[in-house]
């Protein structure tokens, strides 16, 4: 899978990539509808066609792969937070980092941030079809008539807000709650937001990621203790400690 | 609030109601009970706030979360093998279908595909442990709505595909069998005759349930008619699995999506009912384990040779990408969408479990029926609490 964002229908044709005639379809079908609402689309040959719509047209989206291309199964709706950990990657990591998170990361310019996993190549950051803001939500319904499926996304703006869906599918209530609870994200027009999972005095939403994995921070992962550094190893270079892991963890697999 | 058919939500009260008209004509006090969070009927521990007026339920309100282990979370700091353990715990009873589809969404995004003979394994356990999961579906339904004997016979039962599982993997529960780009092992020596044995039994219990249950009167009398769930509402809440092809919808993931098992190769059926009633939902499941036990037949029948691993590298780690995979599994749609930056585990791993859509519509179903049928909606919408919390 090619990792960058998509390229423009007609440069798509020029080269012979293997297309989705199907899902190009249905994207068009989509994108006619929408107008400028469509940011982006991705199409995974084969298997999954994403689009992106703008916040605003959110509700819009939904309404038109209900009513007009059929998706009428809801799927589900989560969110997805591009800020890179602050907190680092591994099990490990909680104790060299810093312990404050770097706040300086705001929602306008995700991809200038320095990720070791993605700086150098094509901008990823954000995910097949782009994207432009930290929060993204993303929905997927199926047309099960035509078994056609299609996952929307939106770039969630600084207000945090969102329209629901759930005058569209009723299943898209708890969906939204779960959302709500764990990145906080607000949808206007739900009947009653109120945490689903967590405690009602829950404070923060977990799965930001500048919410750390408390468990870690206070007990480090039991399974490094049983890690020996190789003994020709003395200083270990700037990646070694993830190669470390992958060793102990190969072992065990 | 519901998009689809207050109309038809609005009649159906009215028809259970019409024989309770009492209800209307002396004015009874509200109450509220609590049903769970620990109830038999409820696999774990949910808890159903019900307003009651007599004994009509007014509302309905499922509270989940006593059991949420931050699956998403902690996925996001463990590497790929290390998930497939954890996620082994979602659905309890069908473990090595919730390994699955994320092995195959971490295939696709590292564009491995396992070896023909591993694809075929795998469909054989994956079936294998639906019918572990409804073999117990039916006993427990059975025995919530009163049968004690079917229940014995649904643990007993259950263990010929247990052992079966175990003797494969080492897990009676938690297989954890499944790789990236294959399977850990490969068969041990008679366990193809011994699996065909088992599924003889199976198919005999299936029998043995249709004479004891299925056929019964006071088991049609709690099922019939009892908690319809309409197809246009069960696509809507996103219903799964036998409980939306209960509502007469012909979607079964097995055949209608291309997800890297080999189960569009064999000879079986999809079976739906029209009713959407308790009863239809409780019938296709119990066609869904005669069905599975001739795929597993078909699965070892024509088993490929050769390896049972891809090449895969020692240290996993997979592409930047995202990918969405779903399977139909012994609960329903189950998938998960991972998000990779190309490290050693997912930047962002969503599960979408079945039984969390499953029994978002309990607010829907129960609003209008009898306390006595909340346990018949309930066991036949059919959930694990591992699935709903995750």
């Amino acid at each position: 899978m090619s990792p960058d964002t998509d390229a423009p229908p007609e440069v798509e044709a020029a080269d012979d990539a293997p297309r989705d005639e199907a899902r190009e379809a249905l994207r068009d079908r989509f994108a006619a509808e929408l107008g400028d609402a469509v940011v982006d689309s991705h199409i995974a040959v084969g298997s999954t066609l994403w689009v992106r719509v703008t916040a605003e047209a959110w509700r819009t989206a939904g309404q038109v792969a209900r009513d007009h291309l059929g998706c009428r199964w809801f799927d589900f709706i989560s969110g997805v937070d591009w800020l890179p950990s602050p907190w680092g990657r591994y099990e490990n990591d909680g104790f060299d980092q810093p312990a404050e998170p770097d706040t300086e990361i705001t929602s306008s310019d995700p991809t200038r941030h320095p990720d070791g996993a993605g700086s150098a190549g094509p901008v990823f950051e954000t995910g097949v079809a782009g994207g432009e803001a930290r929060f993204q939500l993303l929905a997927r319904v199926v047309n099960l008539a035509e078994h056609t499926d299609i996952i929307l996304k939106a770039d969630v703006g600084d207000d945090m807000t969102m329209p629901s869906w759930v005058p569209l599918y009723d299943g898209a209530d708890w969906h939204e709650r779960e959302t709500w609870e764990m990145f906080g994200i607000t949808f206007e027009g739900h009947p009653g937001l109120r945490h689903i999972y967590l405690p009602a005095d829950f404070e923060g939403h977990p799965l930001r990621k500048d919410f750390p994995l408390i468990a870690r921070m206070v007990k480090p992962w039991p399974g490094i203790v049983d890690v020996e550094p190789m003994p020709a190893e003395d200083e270990p270079a700037e990646d070694e400690p993830a190669a470390d892991e992958g060793d102990a963890e190969g072992g065990e697999a | 609030m519901t998009a689809v058919s207050d109309r038809e939500q609005l009649r159906y009260i009215a028809a259970q109601a019409a024989d309770a008209r009492i209800n209307f004509e002396i004015e009874t006090e509200g109450m509220t009970i609590n049903l769970g969070p620990q109830h038999p009927a409820t696999h774990g521990t949910l808890r159903i706030v019900a307003k009651l007026d007599a004994e009509q339920v007014i509302t309905a309100e499922p509270v989940a979360g006593y059991m949420h282990r931050g699956y998403e979370k902690i996925c996001e700091a463990r590497t790929y093998p290390q998930i497939n353990t954890l996620v082994n715990r979602i659905d309890w009873l069908g473990s090595f279908a919730n390994e699955v589809p994320f092995i195959l969404a971490s295939e696709r995004l590292m564009d491995v595909e396992a070896p023909p003979r591993a694809q075929w394994i795998r469909t054989a356990m994956f079936e294998m442990s639906r019918i572990a999961n409804l073999v117990l579906f039916a006993g427990d339904t059975a025995l919530q709505i009163g049968g004690q004997t079917a229940a014995f016979y649904g643990f007993r039962d259950r263990e010929f595909v247990l052992n079966q599982i175990e003797a494969v993997s080492g897990g009676r529960f938690h297989p954890n069998f499944d790789r990236i780009g294959g399977l850990k092992d490969d068969l041990p020596k008679g366990w193809i005759a011994e699996t065909k044995t088992a599924m003889e039994k199976v198919r005999a219990f299936c029998d043995e349930i249709d004479d004891l249950v299925t056929g019964n009167e006071i088991f049609q009398a709690r099922t019939r008619g009892v908690g319809i769930i309409p197809a246009d509402v069960a696509q809507s809440y996103g219903l799964s699995g036998a409980n939306l092809r209960g509502s007469g919808v012909d979607w079964d993931l097995r055949r209608d999506s291309h997800s890297g098992l080999v189960h569009r190769e064999l000879d079986w059926k999809v079976h739906t009912h029209p009713d959407g009633d308790c009863f239809s939902r409780w019938w296709v499941r119990i066609q869904e384990i005669r069905e599975a036990t001739r795929m597993v037949d078909q699965c070892l029948d024509g088993l490929p040779s050769g390896p049972i691993m891809a090449k895969v590298p020692r240290i996993i780690k997979v592409p930047a990408g995202e990918a969405y995979v779903e399977t139909e599994n012994p609960l329903g749609a189950m998938g998960y969408y991972v998000v990779s930056k190309g490290d050693l585990g997912p930047f962002r791993l969503k599960i979408r479990s079945a039984s969390f859509n499953n029994i978002s519509v309990l607010p829907w179903v129960l609003r209008g029926v009898y306390v006595p049928d909340i346990v018949s909606i309930l066991a036949s919408l059919y959930f694990i609490l591992g699935d709903i919390d995750r």
